[in-house]
């Protein structure tokens, strides 16, 4: 076979992207673009997804808030409470005993009832919750800005990640980016009623720059580390125990 | 398509072959990423929507609430959608990069312009295929888009121009619904001009033509 010009060039051309790919991967680590869940075969979409989104998004860019009039009628929920004695005796007992717990990378660590929570100042948005079914619903949601209490805490800047810790198995995980952003939010109200136990009374997280399932609902702890690699599989969250990914950017 | 492909090979006197090149390295490697990121986008798409088959228009949409359709399939895969989902957003990638590449290396060797013609594409052909390369293809690349909370946040017109979230999914589903058909009469018509000898073209570049 000859070697015309046009095989030359594309052979360059695939060399050149070999060659930036490998030093593309290197920034990227670099500059905290890689997922905890990085592997498989899925794992290059995964990492392009993060990385290109992570690129575009800044503090700046904000979920869009909507009008009460465009609250939702109906709003779905997936899964049961938990079923964990601990859970059903707070419930019970109207999560009068339940303490949230802020530990780790912290400089001072927190140990906070709901009454605590709702004397600090709040902050109410209406946003959209996206499933990653397909279904969605807009509604309203009160509770105190993350950021508000990583700042309380002192979260130290070795911390790398903010891991949500519920009464169920679906435990989760934050990059600083989202966890600084001021939209996240712990939630204990929604519409402007107590969090109803469905929707993860007494606390849950509201993350509205990614789907629904990073909202992680039933919350007792919070905990800042600098690795993901000693939790659960060391993938960052439960969701890729049900192969669903880490980041849940679109 | 059969008429126009003789129509090339009218020049050769009966009885002769000959072998032209028809479809240039770029073309082939990318038509070929292309056929896998697009059945893998279809199948993966499709294990997605039957996680919930049910759409809607506006901002927002659940069961219990009106929808625009109830497709008549089942949700088998509702929270079992993990892996189309991972297998979607990585054939998005590379049909979307393979796609770039295309379209530049195109714009540059004047692919679409006169090579298109040459090759015996008829008036009609060709405007379908710059229609799905042009406005089809980035329709559903942008209405897949608008459903991503993060892009969103970014660009929130991405969404807001076609009037919500739910809207956008429910363009993008009939978006790819055209983009299936096309696929469709795309076979259809390699295959009355000539299946093997075109799908042999598309592997090696070269189109054998006979006069019988």
């Amino acid at each position: 076979m000859k070697l015309s010009r046009r095989t030359i060039v594309n052979t360059g051309v695939l060399a050149a992207g070999g060659g930036a790919s490998a030093a593309a991967a290197k920034l990227a680590r670099r500059y905290g673009l890689i997922p905890p869940d990085p592997g498989g075969i899925y794992g290059p979409g995964e990492v392009l997804t993060y990385a290109t989104q992570r690129i575009l998004t800044s503090e700046h860019s904000m979920a869009r808030q909507f009008n009460r009039s465009q609250i939702s009628q109906i709003a779905p929920v997936i899964g049961e409470p938990p079923e964990t004695e601990s859970y059903r005796r707070l419930l019970a007992a109207g999560f009068l005993p339940w303490r949230l717990t802020l530990d780790g990378l912290v400089a001072r660590p927190l140990s906070l009832s709901l009454d605590d929570l709702m004397r600090l100042p709040s902050s109410s948005q209406i946003t959209h919750q996206a499933c990653e079914e397909g279904w969605s619903f807009i509604a309203e949601w009160t509770g105190v800005s993350l950021a508000y209490l990583l700042n309380t805490a002192g979260v130290l800047p070795a911390a790398k990640y903010i891991v949500f810790f519920p009464f169920d198995e679906s435990w989760d995980s934050l990059d600083m980016a989202d966890a600084w952003h001021p939209q996240t939010l712990l939630a204990y109200a929604m519409n402007g009623e107590p969090l109803p136990t469905r929707h993860g009374a007494p606390l849950r997280l509201r993350v509205p720059r990614q789907l629904g399932y990073k909202s992680v609902k039933y919350l007792y702890r919070i905990f800042a580390t600098d690795t993901l690699k000693s939790i659960g599989k060391g993938l960052g969250s439960s969701s890729p125990d049900l192969g669903y990914t880490w980041y849940a950017g679109i | 398509m059969a008429n126009a492909v003789s129509a090339v090979s009218g020049a050769l006197p009966a009885g002769a072959s000959a072998e032209h090149a028809r479809h240039c390295a770029l073309v082939r490697v990318t038509h070929w990423i292309n056929t896998v990121s697009f059945v893998a986008l279809v199948i993966s798409g499709i294990a997605i929507l039957l996680a919930h088959p049910r759409l809607y228009w506006g901002e927002t949409g659940s069961l219990g609430g009106p929808s625009l359709l109830d497709l008549p399939l089942p949700f088998v895969f509702a929270g079992q959608s993990g892996w189309g989902r991972a297998l979607h957003f990585q054939s998005a990638w590379a049909c979307v990069l393979n796609g770039c590449i295309y379209v530049v290396s195109g714009a540059f060797s004047g692919h679409f312009r006169g090579r298109m013609a040459e090759s015996g594409y008829n008036a009609a052909q060709r405007a379908t295929y710059l229609a799905v390369i042009f406005l089809l293809f980035p329709l559903i690349v942008w209405t897949g888009l608008a459903m991503s909370p993060a892009v969103v946040s970014v660009v929130p017109e991405i969404v807001t121009i076609f009037g919500g979230q739910q809207t956008a999914r429910t363009l993008h589903f009939f978006a790819a619904n055209v983009a299936v058909l096309f696929f469709f009469v795309h076979l259809i018509l390699v295959w009355r001009a000539g299946f093997l000898s075109h799908v042999r073209a598309m592997i090696t570049g070269q189109m054998r033509t006979e006069r019988a």
